[in-house]
């Protein structure tokens, strides 16, 4: 035990001590509140528009969190840089020399980045929440209201799971550039058109990104732009399928860095 | 002690390393030598746990590298100098070293100043000479104050005084009674840093020897005799049987035999001597009559194992010489 | 022939080389020696137009490299092995240099064949190791059959062949007459390398002179003489007639003494009227190495001083074994407490000449200069050399 808590404040020391961990996480934070607050500022103002149709299932909650596509991926970004750093810069070999224990090395090095994370995702979550609300006025809804603070906090989940999936994944391509390169595509493109088809619709349902919002809906009802009404799972069943995505990530990520030559 | 059992590395079809199986020793410098792609590199990031063995294992003091609850504390290496996150700063990098094996902070600025990078302790390493970076690596490698050290090419990029003082660090190590393993190009550096060297080449073990044995029996050793009565010593040392003979420089060359004998014939027969010195062939020839075999990436035939000194203008490698000279006068007679 | 006159380069308010003038003639290796940070590289680089004086000039062949009428046909250089495109194979590296200078492209296969690149002329560089672009980086100095050549550092990464090949490049080079200018900081490949010397510390030339002057000038040759083993009372009887006829004689571990200050025959003289056998005389030249320190003492950037194992002294953080008696070498009364690193005092305090030399040729390395009797971790005092130039 003493030795994971040694190798726990070494971690600690990586991730405080390099200049893309206050960047990424920054960014992640302000895209997600910024994009958020500027959604809801225009949601409030076309409200009257809206289709009565919509206005039934608006879910204000939920449109408050619509940053959250955007500024995830900067916590992506955190994913792949924590991990992957250690391999593109060399230092894995001095990492791995001072720590062969490859099981402790990673849960310590994961331990560490998703607390930061979950720290910063709950933060940027409820901020998020509560400049959402301001924003929205009349139209908004408050933390009091049922569900929503389950939601709120989903949000904070969510931001630390996709943290979690992508730091499995880098463990296993190793290479920042392949990293990149495979993710922001993935959930920046392939999620959303594979969501946008009907004929692939249902198996989008079940990508991590997309299962794993269903946790910041409030009004469940209803099929619009944030629709989430033809899920065959709710809020909770999709925030499980999300962490079994994390679980069979971290589990590919440990068996390569353990069987694989550093 | 590191000790080596049969280590085999092979990647798909080729074997990098072949069954090497030898110890290296506490009190000496080790040396460690062979030609690029000799596997020199593969078997130290298996001594180091990085990579793992095919078959064969290595101990360091008995125990698997993954069995060392904190490894620092007992084996220290500089594999690649860039082993480092270029974006951190060398203090915290050697932190996040030190803290993980539960060495004291202080231990950091005490190696940061010993290896004379105090004054950029607070600078990322991502503006270090190579120089620098290297010695940010020997400093991670003396935070545990290991008892074994492991050095790759040490002194790359290092100038005069780092070279030197490298050197003595390394032979300071051993007459503590440190094992220290270390691998190096240079065998002019080697020669004067090594005590016991242990060679491979293809991934197989070519010598476990120590250093004046190693020169001894790959290359020519003899005594340079000078006096002002070369005949009557030449004389002399035949009637015991031994040969003499005479170098263009006027001394005398003798193969094979102590110099303190000739000195004792020299004395009996009262014959003056100017010099009597024994003659070493250097590391480097001794290296290259060993290993002319396994050497990738030829530039030419001409330099395999062959001692250095021919006269310079016939050492241009033949096969490429020839070429570049015609094509050169020709486009030189065209302007 | 590459000529300096009063060569100086600021960067701001700092002079990184100051009023260098020198030569560099055809016909001979000529080696360039200084410490990291004095200005050799600066030095290289307006050589090469890369860099412009701040005042002062340098000319290849009486022009400025810029004037140079297609330059690289005259001057062939290796600066910085990695300054290729990592992407490209290596023959199409050359290829485009080569098509810049009008240099037919058969002439790229040739030089591949040269540096011994022509099996992995395809491949791209990136997953090239030090040495193999080192090799690169010599076949694009070749490239234009250039009359002056200039390498940074050439045999970095090399393997031994490697490093024996470039050796015997540049002599060969030199002995058709080109001008060949070569900065290294490994002292004995250069001791065998260059016909002359160039040395600079901070930004100032400090010598211009022959390999051999170099040596001689800087450094103090001494003879190893060896008695009978096992009678050391000859050994006493000589080393007493020695000091008598005006020479400076120390032991060495092995039982030898080292003589300076009496040349070799007279040793030889004098042993013969002590009645003496010698078993080894020996005449020690010393090292490149060790005059090129004596000359730049001082002048360095990045010192090393001496490990004083703060914060390891403690038996709470002690490792199993650590501090055992036994572990570490007899004598030392922290464990490992003693003279680590770079410059001890004993040696290089000791005036005037006890220079430390490389150890005997097969003997045991040299043993470790005496650690300072302190029982405390304290810097040795007094050493100019620790003493840190910051």
């Amino acid at each position: 035990m003493a030795h994971t808590t040694r190798v726990l404040r070494s971690e600690w020391t990586k991730v405080r001590s390099v200049r893309s961990t206050l960047w990424t996480l920054l960014i992640a934070a302000v895209v997600t509140v910024g994009l958020s607050a500027l959604i809801c500022a225009f949601t409030a103002s076309d409200f009257d528009s809206m289709a009565e149709s919509e206005k039934a299932v608006f879910d204000a909650t939920y449109v408050s969190f619509a940053g959250m596509s955007l500024g995830q991926l900067a916590m992506i970004a955190f994913g792949v840089l924590v991990v992957s750093n250690e391999y593109s810069t060399g230092m894995i070999r001095s990492s791995l020399s001072a720590v062969p224990q490859r099981g402790t090395f990673m849960f310590c090095k994961i331990f560490v980045a998703t607390a930061l994370v979950l720290v910063v995702g709950m933060a940027t979550s409820f901020t998020t929440f509560f400049v959402g609300q301001q924003l929205l006025g009349d139209h908004g809804t408050t933390i009091g209201e049922p569900n929503v603070l389950r939601a709120v906090i989903g949000g904070g989940l969510y931001m630390t799971l996709i943290a979690l999936f992508t730091m499995g994944v880098a463990f296993v391509l190793r290479s920042p550039m392949l990293a990149f390169g495979t993710l922001m595509p993935f959930f920046f493109i392939i999620s959303g058109i594979l969501g946008g088809v009907s004929a692939t619709k249902k198996f989008a349902h079940y990508l991590p990104d997309q299962a794993g919002t269903m946790i910041m809906t409030v009004e469940t009802g209803g099929g619009g732009e944030f629709g989430v009404g033809d899920r065959p799972y709710g809020p909770w069943g999709g925030l499980f399928i999300m962490a079994l995505w994390v679980v069979a990530s971290l589990v590919a990520g440990y068996l390569v860095l353990k069987k694989r030559d550093a | 002690m590191i000790e080596l059992e049969g280590l085999t590395k092979r990647y798909g079809e080729k074997t990098a390393v072949d069954r090497l199986t030898f110890s290296v020793r506490p009190g000496v410098v080790t040396g460690f030598l062979g030609p690029n792609g000799a596997g020199k590199s593969t078997t130290m990031r298996m001594m180091l746990g990085l990579d793992s063995p095919t078959s064969g294992h290595v101990r360091i003091d008995g125990k698997r590298y993954d069995q060392l609850q904190e490894p620092l504390n007992h084996i220290g290496a500089l594999l690649e100098a860039k082993s480092v996150h270029g974006g951190r700063t060398a203090y915290n990098h050697l932190l996040c070293l030190a803290q993980s094996n539960g060495i004291p902070d202080r231990r950091v600025d005490a190696v940061l100043d010993m290896v004379g990078l105090a004054s950029v302790a607070k600078k990322r390493p991502k503006g270090f000479s190579l120089g620098m970076g290297q010695r940010l690596g020997i400093a991670a490698a003396l935070l545990g104050d290991p008892r074994i050290v492991m050095f790759d090419e040490p002194v790359n990029g290092l100038d005069p005084e780092g070279i030197h003082w490298v050197r003595n660090l390394m032979q300071q190590l051993a007459a503590e009674g440190r094992t220290v393993f270390v691998s190096s190009h240079l065998m002019s550096e080697m020669s004067v840093t090594a005590e016991h060297l242990v060679v491979i080449g293809q991934g197989r073990l070519m010598a476990d020897t120590s250093m004046a044995d190693f020169i001894a029996e790959n290359s020519r050793t003899y005594v340079r005799v000078r006096t002002p009565e070369p005949e009557r010593l030449r004389d002399a040392l035949h009637a015991t049987g031994v040969n003499a003979v005479a170098a263009d420089d006027g001394s005398l060359e003798v193969d094979g035999q102590p110099a303190a004998r000739i000195g004792d014939v020299a004395a009996q027969h009262r014959v003056v001597l100017h010099e009597l010195s024994p003659q070493n062939a250097s590391l480097e020839e001794a290296f290259m009559r060993l290993t002319a075999e396994s050497v990738e990436y030829h530039a030419h035939t001409a330099a395999q194992g062959q001692p250095p000194g021919p006269a310079p203008g016939q050492s241009q490698p033949p096969g490429g010489d020839r070429p570049t000279q015609q094509w050169g006068t020709g486009w030189k007679e065209g302007r | 022939m590459i000529e300096a006159y009063g060569l100086t380069k600021h960067y701001g308010a700092k002079t990184a080389v100051y009023n260098l003038s020198f030569q560099v003639r055809p016909g001979a290796v000529t080696g360039f020696l200084g410490p990291n940070g004095s200005g050799k590289s600066t030095t290289m680089r307006m050589i090469l137009g890369l860099d412009t004086p701040s005042s002062g000039q340098v000319t290849i062949g009486g022009h400025t490299f810029r004037q140079l009428p297609n330059a690289p046909r005259q001057v062939g250089a290796l600066l910085d092995a990695k300054a290729v495109h990592g992407g490209r194979n290596a023959r199409n590296h050359l290829l485009s240099l080569a098509q810049l200078s009008g240099i037919p492209a058969r002439r790229v296969d040739e030089v591949l064949g040269v540096v011994g690149l022509q099996d992995v002329g395809r491949k791209r560089s990136k997953g090239f190791s030090l040495g193999m672009g080192q090799r690169l980086g010599i076949a694009a100095a070749l490239l234009g059959d250039p009359q002056v050549l200039l390498f940074d550092e050439p045999v970095n990464g090399l393997d031994p062949e490697g490093i024996l090949w470039v050796r015997n490049l540049m002599k060969g080079l030199a002995a058709e007459g080109r001008t060949v200018f070569v900065s290294s900081h490994l002292m004995s490949e250069m001791a065998q390398t260059a016909d002359h010397l160039i040395v600079i510390g901070r930004g100032q030339l400090m010598a211009d002179t022959s390999v051999t002057e170099f040596i001689t000038r800087n450094s103090v040759g001494f003879a190893r003489v060896r008695t009978p083993e096992g009678d050391p009372a000859q050994r006493e009887k000589l080393s007493a007639a020695l000091t008598e006829a005006g020479g400076q004689v120390r032991t060495e571990d092995d039982g030898a003494l080292r003589v300076s200050g009496v040349p070799l025959p007279r040793i030889s003289d004098l042993a013969h009227g002590a009645d003496v056998r010698l078993w080894e005389l020996s005449p020690h030249q010393a090292s490149l190495e060790e005059a090129y320190m004596r000359m730049t003492q001082g002048a360095e950037d990045y010192r090393s001083t001496v490990d004083q194992r703060s914060g390891l002294q403690e038996p709470v953080m002690a490792p199993p074994g650590y501090g055992a008696p036994g572990y570490g070498a007899p004598g030392h009364a922290p464990p490992g407490h003693g003279a680590w690193g770079y410059a001890p005092p004993g040696p290089y305090a000791a005036p005037p000449q006890a220079g430390w030399g490389p150890p005997p040729p097969a003997g045991p390395p040299a043993a470790p200069p005496v650690a300072p009797p302190a029982a405390a971790p304290v810097p040795p005092p007094a050493d100019p050399h620790t003493e840190d130039a910051r």
